[in-house]
């Protein structure tokens, strides 16, 4: 099961380096985010530093959408998702796959964003480790979610449209809990990151569970 | 059938007659013979509709939880046009707990909304859950693609709200619901029997509305199913001409 | 042994009834061609044998699985060449066919006999399936359906966008596999050229099986 998602994963990775999706479409769609909340917030960069930690994962739950339509995308382009599902592969690896591939995407977004924050918000993480062990679980939560969604509306016409609806509401606990943590790492505020880290890591076994439990069921007839 | 095609039966007249009279005595309850709360003023009185609201909500999206998990486990269409009815008829009822909530919470709390009290946030995002629930189930594709898809978005909510719920919780790590006085037995006669008459006649209406969006969903799908005998039945006659 | 048991099959494309009641029975080592009008349901019948699309009504078996129950052990004996290629534009011929091999236990070497016995150019192997012609796309897309070596082959107009030498080794494809025992089903328009092969004909219409090709 997991040597197929690694399969799966891989040809996804290997796609996006081929098509430079990530790096010349989701990236810039990411720093153009973070430029607009500076316009929004004044020119204070009080405030931004201030809410670098909600500002951030937004910006990273946006490119999570558009990460998913994309992974989802190059599926339907030419039939491949009916050869997947001719392939017999466990419907779990193409889950496992898909969320690996979604995860690694979103921390290369993540370790770009970092470093804009940095430079344009003015805001310096204090806490290192903690703001990349929260990173790494908060993507892998979101991409399990981003997975399961993906899958679900990849058939239908409205796809692009319906996507956001139902996978940005789900997230709502990785939003919150993510921008605790940074929070915490960023001294921004005043609570225990690494206690929310484990909101994080809660959500993204359930995820998994979920998407693994229910796959088959998904890709069945969709 | 009757001649005159109906969704209503001896059974649902009842219920929304019962439904209407309790609606009445709990205007009356309400308006006339509970009296105003000591600190809120008469802005309490909103609490007669609102608490069996918010309670009820939460049932009616249990039942879609319930049907979807009948849909998937045993491909149950009485679950799937079950959740489908509890659904809506939840949406309704949570928007209308956050509207009651709203007018509520400005003149006691001084605001309509706070992002720190758990219960409106929760509440909030379970309403958006079910919105997306809604848009997918109105997505026209194959039916049983469709059902499969909803049950699993529905479920999906539901194992959703109780991390919500903690991690708003513990996000804001403020409320401003009072603990819940029924529990605590503070409330006078009166206004226990109001609130006895809110859960009466909006559980009332509840069952009203659902049993009707149920038997609506139900007969759409036998016009579905009609309409494929004559699809099919065209289908084949198409076959017969070449 | 029949591969293909079907019986009062009807299956659904949202409300459309596409498939109206199909009955056919196909033995092992047979080759079936499917003939009939654009929309007579021959793509929906091939969907239907492969486990891709559920039948509604009817009782369905192919390769001895429920077709009801048991449609993912069936997807992974079959070979389906459909509309779509099932290829990632964005990788080359080898990757594209090396990651459909992966998935059903196949190496390197079978990568390399597939796309020799379909005649892609080696020049070709490394360059991405968006840039190939329609052809050589549809020669990488049999390829990749070689390697599974299916028991059942189910060929959706096979020969549409090959040239003359594409399109006679997609007959010599078919020959070896009837002549290893496998089954095939095509739905074509060249009658002439799969004429050649001596299948047996079935006629399609209006989603279901014309009366007179029951009797034969």
């Amino acid at each position: 099961m997991l040597r197929d998602a690694g399969r799966i994963a891989a040809k996804d990775l290997r796609i996006e380096r081929r098509s430079r999706v990530l790096t010349t479409q989701v990236l810039p769609f990411a720093l153009i985010v973070i430029v607009l909340f500076a316009f929004a917030l004044d020119a204070s960069t009080d405030a931004l530093r201030r809410f670098t930690p909600g500002l951030f994962w937004v910006t990273v739950l946006f490119a999570a959408v558009l990460s998913v339509q994309r992974i989802f995308a190059v599926e339907v382009e030419d039939g491949a998702l009916d050869a997947l599902r001719l392939s017999g592969v466990d419907p779990a690896s193409i889950f496992l796959g898909k969320a690996a591939a979604i995860a690694t995407q979103l921390v290369v977004v993540e370790v770009l964003l970092g470093l804009s924050v940095v430079v344009f918000y003015d805001a310096e993480p204090d806490d290192v480790v903690l703001a990349a062990v929260a990173g790494v679980v908060a993507a892998g939560g979101v991409a399990a979610a981003g997975s399961l969604y993906g899958a679900l509306v990849v058939n239908l016409r409205v796809r692009d449209t319906l996507l956001p609806v139902l996978l940005l509401p789900v997230l709502a606990p990785v939003l919150i809990a993510a921008t605790r943590a940074y929070g915490d790492a960023f001294g921004t505020s005043a609570v225990d990151g690494w206690a929310w880290l484990g909101v994080l890591g809660l959500f993204g076994v359930i995820y998994l569970l979920l998407g693994i439990l229910t796959y088959g069921v998904l890709l069945e007839e969709s | 059938m009757s001649t005159r095609p109906s969704t209503g039966s001896t059974v649902t007249r009842v219920i929304g007659i019962a439904a209407l009279i309790a609606l009445a005595l709990l205007l009356c309850a309400a308006f006339w013979w509970s009296e105003p709360d000591a600190q809120q003023g008469d802005a309490v009185r909103l609490f007669y509709l609102h608490v069996p609201v918010a309670i009820l909500e939460y049932v009616a999206f249990i039942i879609a939880g319930v049907g979807s998990v009948m849909y998937l486990w045993k491909r149950s269409v009485f679950g799937d046009v079950m959740a489908h009815a509890a659904a809506e008829v939840g949406v309704v009822f949570c928007a209308l707990t956050l509207i009651t909530g709203s007018l509520w919470g400005r003149p006691t709390w001084g605001t309509y909304w706070d992002w720190g009290d758990v219960r409106l946030v929760t509440t909030l995002i379970l309403l958006l859950l079910f919105v997306g629930y809604l848009a997918l189930r109105q997505v026209p594709g194959d039916r049983h693609t469709r059902s499969k898809q909803a049950a699993i978005v529905a479920l999906v909510a539901l194992i959703d709200i109780p991390i919500i719920n903690r991690s708003v919780e513990w996000w804001a790590n403020r409320t401003l619901h009072q603990r819940s006085t029924l529990i605590e037995g503070k409330i006078e006669d009166i206004n226990a029997f109001a609130t006895f008459l809110g859960f009466l006649a909006c559980g009332l209406v509840l069952s009203w509305f659902l049993v009707h969006r149920f038997r609506v969903a139900w007969l759409e799908r036998e016009v579905a199913t009609h309409g494929l005998e004559r699809a099919l039945s065209e289908r084949r006659a198409e076959g017969a001409e070449v | 042994m029949s591969v293909v048991r079907l019986h009062q099959v009807v299956a659904l494309l949202g409300d459309f009834p596409a498939l109206a009641g199909v009955d056919l029975s196909v033995e092992a080592g047979e080759v079936v061609l499917f003939q009939g009008a654009n929309g007579a349901g021959k793509t929906t019948l091939l969907r239907l044998c492969a486990g891709l699309v559920a039948p509604t009504a009817g009782t369905a078996e192919v390769l001895g699985h429920d077709l009801h129950e048991q449609r993912r052990a069936v997807r992974r004996r079959v070979g389906l060449v459909g509309h779509g290629s099932g290829l990632y534009g964005d990788l080359t011929v080898s990757e594209n066919v090396a990651f459909w091999a992966g998935l059903v236990g196949a190496g390197t070497a079978e990568v390399e006999q597939a796309l020799h016995r379909l005649e892609v150019a080696p020049r070709l192997h490394d360059v991405a399936v968006g840039r190939l012609s329609t052809g050589q796309r549809k020669r990488t897309a049999l390829a990749s359906v070689v390697v599974r070596r299916p028991e059942l082959w189910l060929l959706d107009e096979p020969h549409a966008g090959l040239d003359q030498r594409g399109r006679d080794i997609v007959d010599q494809l078919i020959r070896e596999a009837a002549a290893a025992g496998a089954t095939v089903l095509v739905a074509s328009h060249e009658l002439d050229r799969v004429g050649s092969l001596h299948p047996r004909p079935v006629t399609l219409a209006g989603g279901i099986i014309r009366e007179a090709d029951h009797a034969s």
